[in-house]
């Protein structure tokens, strides 16, 4: 291995290259001061510059009789772990269906779809949806909104949240009659306390955002969902150089699965679409490019088929692809009964 | 706040320097660059570069807020809780209010429909006193087409308020709180509305009215990635005017008849491509908002105002607040009225299609479509 690999500045780097250090090997016999005479660098630099050599050689030739790396997981373990987790549900049955129960945990998800098709909708549901209590088979978390568009509606929450208390207390006469201990104290205002809100108006904030977030999650252990609506917005406008916004987009996502993995939370992003020439006409596509579409675990696309709202799996490393019909009411994304038909316009 | 200096950031005095000798002043330059490339600029070590990310980023994200103390500050703060009421029973109700501060509402239809009238209206109902149920303050009008009437707009309000306007000098007062403006071109447009964000915030103005932007943005550039990015700008421009001065913006768009290669589909559903093609020969002409799908996604509020059999209605097509509901609406002398307001739900794309049919005194746009 090369020292032009080991996260050092460049001048010590350039250092130890001209000295004639060039691999890792010929640094693990040396002592911090044998080094620090060589490089003309003070002894404790010469002593970090070593720390690094040695962890990162380590890294390099994991120990053979352990033969587990550390932080690393069977797939056994991961297995157990994925079942216990509860999953975030959509409040639309079918919807949850495909997706195999839910939104899941320490993943990412990006939903897109056309203008008016129910992107805030979806995203103020889930925010409202990640804190049913553990009781009512749900997480009992906060979450995350991360607001680029300035379209998310207090009242719209507060319409959601109240339908879902009263759905809850209808859950609870139904299956609960002879517990009667496990009432419904959550509260529509709870709610509303338990969604932090973020107003992002620039790239820039957005990217300061995400590095702080990792901070902010330690602060607040509960939050459960992160929802950034929408990912585009900002990087769809002022940007000249293509390569750097890839570059950007492609940091964001990195740190925003480290963060669905670290604190075991779900992450939610939604894409504006465009349109795209392909195979001699045009069609819909999500925004950002191709090489984003390689950036998050799952891929919804919400879109009309006819007279009905459907949400499409286009990409899952672990569900089928499959369509499911949903639809906004006043209480929320519901499932798209036939019974639920409303008066048809003529 | 993406431009905030580095030099003020509390950094570590060595690496605030490294930073500045670098260059490096704004946050926005800093986070443009990877960990790596960083590194690599400054020349210091990885944990340096580690932590002065986390405190820049820190520093620069906006603080949270609960979407309680939202609601909160709303109510306590902003005139009926942000909203202006349109006097629309039912599309009020359907909207929590009226028409939201804050964010960007769309009138979207064909000629003739009524999205001056109803422009006027809102205009006129925003520079009345607060007494009466209005917002009032001033009124900016950005009236790109020349088709804004006091005459008409005075018409209305007596009709509307009697009582009020027959005060000697109540009607000069309320004209007199609505500036139009008549902008020439766009350059001359946007040259207005950077004036306009200083101008916001010193006159009291309550309402900011655009009629109509796709006048002015189909008026000098066709089609094109060179129109996208002047949209663009635009977009975030007039947003982040209405977000920092708390008001609404009413901006109408036009319509244009749909061409026939145009993108309606996913590339997952293709087999049902052939039948859509096949509906676009129906009788029906099909017409769609004339600034494309992008600046669909920036307005948060869509209202389509269109017309069939005969009928006026007028359409929540996109709003995070209401279920796709239609009004049907007719004009008269006190401006729109609603005819009734419990409004049709509708189910499927239909609220987002524009009629235009069938109505003797509205442009028939068939003929235009067969050209």
């Amino acid at each position: 291995m090369e020292v032009g690999r080991l996260p050092i500045s460049a001048s010590q780097r350039g250092k130890l290259i001209s000295a004639g250090y060039t691999t890792l090997a010929s640094l693990s016999s040396l002592s911090p001061s044998d080094l620090a005479r060589d490089l003309k660098i003070p002894e404790s630099e010469a002593f970090e510059i070593l720390k690094v050599a040695s962890h990162d050689c380590r890294l390099d030739q994991p120990d053979k009789s352990n033969g587990i790396f550390a932080g690393a997981q069977t797939a056994w373990e991961m297995l157990h772990e994925e079942q216990s987790f509860p999953r975030i549900t959509t409040s639309c049955a079918d919807l949850d269906n495909i997706l195999g129960g839910g939104i899941n945990c320490k993943e990412v998800t990006e939903i897109g779809g056309v203008p008016g098709i129910g992107k805030t909708q979806l995203g103020i549901q889930l925010s409202v949806n990640v804190q049913i209590p553990v009781d009512f088979g749900g997480l009992g978390g906060k979450a995350v909104y991360i607001d680029t568009e300035g379209s998310f509606m207090v009242e719209r929450a507060l319409q959601i949240a109240e339908a879902s208390v009263v759905d809850m207390s209808h859950y609870n006469e139904l299956l609960r009659k002879e517990l009667r201990t496990c009432q419904v104290e959550i509260q529509p205002t709870d709610i509303l306390k338990n969604i932090f809100y973020f107003r992002i108006c620039s790239y820039t904030e957005q990217i300061a955002l995400i590095n702080h977030l990792d901070k902010f999650i330690l602060e607040h252990k509960d939050v459960k969902i992160v929802i950034i609506d929408s990912v585009t917005f900002h990087f769809r406008q002022d940007f000249e150089d293509l390569a750097l916004r890839t570059r950007l987009l492609g940091g964001m996502a990195l740190k925003l699965m480290n963060l669905a993995n670290k604190y075991n939370l779900a992450v939610v992003i939604f894409n504006q679409v465009t349109t795209k020439h392909k195979e001699g006409s045009f069609q819909l596509s999500l925004a950002l490019g191709d090489s984003w579409s390689h950036c998050c675990t799952n891929r919804v696309i919400l879109y009309w088929n006819g007279d009905e709202r459907n949400a499409h799996i286009d990409k899952s490393p672990s569900l089928k692809s499959a369509s499911a019909p949903f639809s906004v009411t006043r209480k929320g994304i519901r499932n798209s009964a036939s019974n639920h038909k409303r008066i048809k316009l003529m | 706040m993406a431009n905030k200096l580095i030099n003020q950031m509390g950094l570590p005095k060595s690496i605030a320097n490294v930073f500045a000798a670098r260059n490096i002043t704004t946050a926005k330059e800093a986070l443009s660059l990877t960990e790596f490339e960083l590194m690599e600029v400054l020349d210091v070590s990885l944990a340096d570069v580690t932590s002065a990310i986390a405190r820049i980023s820190e520093i620069t994200c906006p603080p949270y807020q609960t979407a309680l103390t939202l609601m909160e500050q709303r109510v306590q703060k902003e005139h009926m809780g942000g909203h202006l009421p349109t006097r629309l029973k039912g599309l009020d109700n359907a909207l929590c209010g009226g028409i939201p501060f804050g964010v960007l509402t769309e009138l979207v239809g064909p000629a003739g429909i009524g999205k001056t009238q109803l422009c006027l209206k809102l205009a006129l109902l925003a520079s009345l006193p607060t007494a009466y149920g209005g917002l009032g303050g001033r009124v900016i009008y950005i009236d790109v087409e020349s088709k804004f009437s006091s005459k008409r707009m005075i018409e209305m309000g007596s009709k509307s308020f009697p009582d009020m306007f027959h005060t000697k000098g109540m009607a000069q007062e309320m004209a007199g709180r609505i500036l139009v403006l008549q902008p020439a071109s766009l350059s001359e447009f946007t040259e207005s509305l950077q004036q306009l964000k200083i101008s916001l915030l010193q006159n009291q103005v309550k309402l900011l009215i655009i009629d109509s932007m796709a006048a002015l943005i189909s008026g000098e550039y066709g089609q094109g990635p060179a129109r996208q990015h002047l949209l663009g700008w635009h977009i975030s421009f007039i947003k982040s005017l209405a977000e920092f001065s708390r008001i609404p913006v009413v901006v109408t768009n036009q319509v244009r008849s749909q061409t026939r290669d145009e993108a309606c589909q996913y590339s997952f559903q293709g087999q049902s491509r052939e039948k859509a093609v096949e509906d676009h020969t129906g009788y029906d002409s099909h017409l769609v908002a004339a600034l494309g799908i992008h600046w669909a996604h920036a307005v948060t509020i869509r209202l389509v105002l269109d017309s069939k059999s005969g009928k006026r209605f007028i359409k929540l097509a996109k709003s995070p607040i209401s279920p796709p509901l239609a009004f049907p609406y007719n004009i008269t002398s006190s401006g729109i009225t609603l005819l009734n307001d419990d409004g049709i739900e509708l189910t499927g794309p239909e609220i987002n299609s524009i009629h235009c049919q069938g109505h003797s005194d509205i442009i028939n746009f068939d003929g235009e479509r067969f050209q």
